[in-house]
């Protein structure tokens, strides 16, 4: 985690004096050692346990009881491995598009690197805000430099969207502290609350969530920030920023208010399965391929609250925690898959917007006339976006659709239309852009990927598929841990009332 | 064997990624050598696993290769299941693909694409092997979707081409709608079964009888078992095309001829007849679904072979005739006579291929000219085309003696036979079809090879035969479509030649009812020309012969007098623009109006920026306050005053 902070901070600062290359490439190799770092964490790993690992713990501030306190289970490492993964990408992919103060923006990458990396360990709850509110400021700083010319109008979207969520979440975790006694996670975990009060937790930590993942309705600011976000902003942002949300739900909302998200469980598949058809339909009519992008994701990342949300109702009809493990499973592998799908089509959007600055479909038609590689690649991406087995996307919305069906026919049914809708948005777009005769003299003119570029997108095309052929390491990493999670919920909080 | 069977998959495979991937290194002729050398292994291996398990009695294979994934408690694995059916299914798949992949050197020759196209080929013989054998519906789906994507790609090969890239989109967007069904088919099963694994789902479909699921809170329950067969039906109307989901294939003709034989005649599209059969046990305890199987079936065999009349584009006739064709076997599965689906499904591959392939050579003979109006007396310049196109008729219209008289002879039997609901309907549909059926396909045949040529001087003078490359195939293929019937007819439809393979309850078994009465292929034949199927075929070839031979002119004089049914003919019964207009302009239509007014309207201009242009107005009023006037602050605070005097006063009071 320091690694690329302290790394980032070190390309800022000598980066104004050196060349321009140099700086790029400290700032590859540092975000590549992380990743290997990353990978030693994984080698080590034990699977066999749910506590937590390579725990680090001092004390920072005493008064009030807020230790630094790190550690990672089967949930938080593969989000790290993602992490790590997707930044070596995305400086590799900032090569040549950023020309302007890039020892800037690579060192704004990698300690944004570092704080979500923090955010993903923090084991104290005030240690986690105080990452989760430090990462909007890389990240604000990168739409806000490079972005498009609308940029202002979306990073404040941006900041106020997510500032107004993670202030009811400050609030909750000071409420909760009052209650815990401290601002340890496990504290909180076993603090004992009523219904009521749960209630009015859940309400806060979801506003802090829902905006993050995002969940329809707070959703509009994603696609403005994509749009006018640098290719490399988008990446992170889709890759791994969405995943926030998801992971604040696991480690906040369900273990601390295991009742509250039980009774308002209906809600938030309501607001899931909102998402993934609403906004499928929406993503139809985009004509801006980043907007369509995104809108696709916020319907994918509507499997993820899905999934986990689902676990209540399933547990209610079976009466059986495996059936629903497979739900938040199956969710989690969503978060990871649609961290490489989505960060590899933003990837090749960036492709194209570098050779003609357009992200608008109907200036393209034809592509895979000049580009005859990049549209092989695309197309494996759009296929993975639309859930094609063998591919990372169809594995989390599996598993999500089948135990679905437990819990009711109906939810199986909406949640499938992505089958249909996905297809349709990815592939009707796919057919616009690369399809078809060369339809303006500036494709003709297009020359196909580089080999930095091939190497990108191989690199996240064998990801993709290794996870589709192949994804039980994924899943017997998390299995324990999930396992734990669900004891924890399945655990009512209130000493009160019965659940 | 689990080696043999893993090698069997795995050369097309490495055929696909050896031409595919390092296609310019290795070049055309390295490309289709390696390609044809993987598949025609893959055949070979396939038909030592067939002896094995067929003369042999080698027990069938089920085996697990590897876990996919561990979730829930359940294990989801990808293995092969390899009995009589499989193996039918390998033969056919690696035989016919092996046959395209020949025959595609010679088709593709001047073809830009040449690699790719290989690749594609030999990447769909990977994946509709990998559907065929595998021992779980994981599996199952992931070659269903993956015959889908090659699909796909390959009726957008040509992807310059307009109507190329509308119609590959239009498959693909057809068949997800069936494999939403399907999914939650699937998911039905893992609900109530708690497996994936045939094995152990076929196991426990019996106990699962009478229990019921409620749809709605208060409405009737349904029977589970009917809810997953229906799921699962959908997911096989699509794959094979039957009505509403048939849209897609007449499209489909877009692509190169050589995969409208090989996936959308011959293998692809029987996907979902497979399916259904492997399912027998699953669709064997539920009435219902077989009554909706074999209505849905009876409407594609008849509607869409009458379609076949009115088209003049000579791959689109054939292509109507594959709808139709696969209504016949639908009727099959639900009639419970799954062994004459399979077997209808296995001759039908060889002449419709054959048919296909053909079409192919006579188009290129013509140039890529397809219309028929434009062709005529081919038969002396290209005289094996001609042959065997005549054998593929002659099957394709159940003539006695050739492979599909048995096969559709049993079809017909066993359908009037059946005490399936709707039976009835079925038998008549099937029976008009047979004379439809003959109709068209000799239409095709005189109006391509016989009568005046019509094409113009420059093509008639280069027309010649095609190459060895192009007609060994059609020849290879040809005998097949002759003999395939006489040698299966006892063993496949009233033998045990698919053992355990195929479920069937002992009061559906019709086919058993028939063997009573089967003595042998020959007396069959011999009975078979005095029924009226064989007089049916026999008068749609004479009214073609009529129609097309003797009096040209005279159907457009028919269908000038029945100009409405015509008309609704040539609109393909209207399908295609109630699609476009419905699901297409509907989908767009919604999905405009939900980002304009959900999303741009309502959620950013009301919420977002409205709240932000609230705060705006409010903080402009407070800034009017903090005027820095004196006389404002002096004003303000006597008005203050006043009030808190006012409510000391009022307090005083009372």
């Amino acid at each position: 985690m320091w690694l690329p902070i302290m790394g980032g901070l070190w390309v800022i600062f000598a980066g104004s004096r050196v060349r321009d290359r140099a700086v790029k490439q400290d700032a590859f190799f540092i975000s590549l050692l992380t990743f290997a770092v990353s990978l030693l964490l994984y080698r080590y790993f034990d699977p066999t346990t749910a506590e937590m690992q390579f725990v680090e713990r001092s004390e920072w501030i005493a008064a009030y009881k807020i230790y630094y306190h790190l550690g990672i289970d089967g949930i938080a490492l593969p989000l790290i491995l993602l992490t790590t993964f997707t930044t070596v990408l995305v400086i590799l992919a900032g090569w040549r598009s950023v020309e302007d103060r890039s020892h800037l923006y690579m060192g704004a990458f990698l300690i944004l690197e570092g704080l979500m990396n923090a955010v993903f360990s923090a084991l104290d709850a005030m240690l986690f805000y105080v990452f989760w509110e430090a990462m909007l400021i890389p990240m604000f700083l990168i739409i806000g430099i490079w972005g498009g010319p609308r940029r202002v109008y979306a990073t404040i979207k941006f900041f106020l969207y997510t500032f107004l969520g993670s202030v009811c979440m400050l609030v909750a975790l000071l409420y909760l502290y009052t209650q815990a006694g401290s601002f340890a996670l496990r504290d909180m975990y076993e603090a004992v609350l009523t219904l009521n009060e749960q209630r009015w937790i859940f309400v806060a930590f979801l506003l802090a969530f829902a905006v993050k993942v995002p969940m329809w309705p707070v959703h509009t600011w994603l696609p403005d920030a994509h749009v006018e976000a640098p290719t490399g902003g988008s990446v992170v942002l889709a890759a791994v920023m969405l995943k926030m949300g998801g992971y604040g739900f696991l480690r906040f909302s369900l273990p601390i208010t295991p009742d509250a998200a039980a009774s308002l469980g209906w809600l938030m598949i309501a607001l899931s399965l909102i998402a993934v058809v609403y906004i499928g339909f929406v993503a139809l009519a985009q004509q801006d391929m980043k907007k369509l992008i995104a809108y696709s994701s916020i319907s994918h990342m509507g499997f993820v609250t899905l999934g986990f949300f689902m676990v209540f109702q399933i547990y209610g009809a079976t009466g059986n925690w495996h059936d629903a493990a497979m739900g938040m499973e199956g969710a989690i592998v969503q978060m990871i898959s649609h961290g490489f799908i989505s960060g590899a089509m933003f990837l090749c959007v960036g492709v194209l917007y570098d050779r003609m600055h357009s992200r608008m479909i109907q200036d393209y038609g034809g592509v895979a006339n000049t580009m005859p590689k990049f549209a092989a690649f695309f197309l494996l991406f759009s296929m993975a976006n639309a859930g094609l087995p063998a591919t990372s996307g169809f594995v989390g919305e599996f598993m999500v659709i089948l135990s679905s069906f437990k819990a009711n026919v109906w939810y199986a049914f909406l949640a499938a239309t992505t089958l249909i809708l996905g297809a349709a948005y990815t592939l009707w777009m796919y057919k616009r852009v690369a399809f078809g005769e060369i339809r303006n003299p500036h494709v003709a003119e297009l020359t196909d990927i580089n080999g930095r570029e091939t190497l990108i997108l191989a690199t996240l095309a064998v990801a993709v598929l290794a996870l589709g052929i192949w994804p039980a390491p994924l899943l017997d990493t998390m299995h324990v841990s999930v396992d734990h999670l669900l004891q924890q919920v399945a655990q009512s909080k209130t000493s009160i009332e019965a659940y | 064997m689990k080696e043999l069977c893993l090698a069997i998959v795995l050369a097309p495979l490495a055929g696909a990624i050896a031409a595919g991937l390092f296609g310019r290194l290795i070049g055309r002729a390295g490309a289709h050598w390696i390609t044809i050398l993987c598949v025609g292994f893959s055949c070979a291996l396939s038909c030592m696993v067939f002896r094995d398990i067929v003369f042999n009695g080698a027990p069938p294979l089920n085996v697990a290769l590897y876990t996919w994934m561990q979730s829930g408690g359940v294990n989801f694995q990808i293995g092969f299941l390899i009995d009589q059916l499989t193996v039918t299914m390998m033969v056919v798949v690696s035989f016919v693909s092996w046959m395209v992949h020949i025959y595609t050197v010679g088709y593709m020759h001047d073809d830009p694409g040449y690699q790719r196209f290989f690749a594609y080929i030999s990447l769909f013989t990977f994946s509709m092997l990998m559907l065929v054998m595998s021992n779980n519906f994981l599996q199952l789906f992931f070659g269903w979707e993956a015959v889908g994507l090659v699909s796909y790609l390959l009726i957008g090969f040509w992807y310059t081409r307009d109507t190329a890239i509308y119609a590959n989109l239009k498959a693909f967007l057809v068949n997800r709608v069936g494999d939403f069904g399907f999914l939650l088919g699937i998911a039905a099963v893992l609900t109530y079964f708690g497996s994936l694994d045939y094995a152990e789902v076929f196991a426990k479909a019996p106990t699962l009888v009478d229990t019921t699921l409620r749809i709605w809170p208060s409405s009737t329950s349904w029977s589970v078992l009917t809810f997953t067969c229906l799921c699962l039906f959908v997911g096989a109307m699509g794959k094979s095309a039957q009505v509403p989901l048939h849209v897609w294939l007449p499209d489909s003709m877009e692509g190169p001829t050589p995969i409208s034989a090989l996936i959308h005649a011959a293998t692809m599209v029987t996907a979902g007849i497979f399916m259904v059969a492997r399912m027998s046990p699953l669709f064997e305890l539920s009435t219902t679904a077989l009554s909706v199987v074999l209505l849905i079936g009876a409407t594609t065999a008849f509607f869409m072979g009458l379609l076949g009349l009115v088209q003049n584009d000579i791959k689109r006739v054939v292509a109507y005739s594959t709808l139709s064709q696969l209504g016949y076997m639908t009727v099959a599965l639900g009639a419970s006579a799954y062994a004459a689906a399979i077997f209808h499904l296995f001759t039908h591959a060889f002449f419709k291929a054959l048919l296909f392939l053909a079409a192919g050579s006579v188009i290129m003979g013509m140039h890529h000219e397809q219309d028929m109006r434009k062709m005529g007396g081919l038969w002396r310049r290209m005289p094996i085309t001609w042959l065997t196109s005549m054998v593929g008729s002659l099957a394709l219209i159940g003539f006695p003696g050739t492979s599909g008289f048995f096969s559709k002879d049993g079809i017909l039997e066993a359908v009037k036979l059946s005490h399936t609901p709707g039976a009835e309907i079925a038998y008549w549909a099937c029976l008009s079809g047979v004379f439809i059926t003959a109709l068209y396909s000799f239409r095709l045949v005189f109006m391509v090879f016989h009568g005046k040529p019509r094409m113009d001087h420059h093509t008639a003078e280069h027309l010649h035969e095609s190459p060895a490359v192009v007609w060994i195939p059609l020849v290879v293929l040809a005998v097949p479509s002759l003999v395939a019937g006489l040698a299966g007819v006892g063993p496949m439809l009233f033998g045990d030649y698919f053992g355990k393979s195929i479920f069937v309850l002992p009061a559906h078994n019709v086919l058993h009812q028939m063997a009573e009465e089967f003595h042998g292929a020959v007396p069959f034949i011999t009975e078979g020309m005095t029924q009226p199927p064989f007089l049916l075929a026999m008068s749609g070839v004479v009214v073609a012969w009529f129609l097309y031979l003797v009096q040209p002119t005279l159907p457009g004089k028919i269908a000038a007098a029945f100009r409405p049914i015509h008309a609704i003919l040539l609109d393909k019964y209207g399908f295609d623009r109630f699609n476009d207009w419905f699901f297409a302009g509907g989908a767009r239509g919604t999905g405009s109006k939900l980002w304009r007014w959900g999303d741009v309207a309502l959620i950013d201009g009301l919420l977002v920026n409205g709240s932000g242009r609230l705060v705006g107005w409010f903080s402009g009023v407070m800034r009017g306050v903090q005027s820095g006037y004196l006389y404002h602050y002096a004003f303000a605070m006597i008005i203050g005053l006043l009030a808190l005097l006012g409510v000391f006063v009022h307090h005083l009071f009372t």
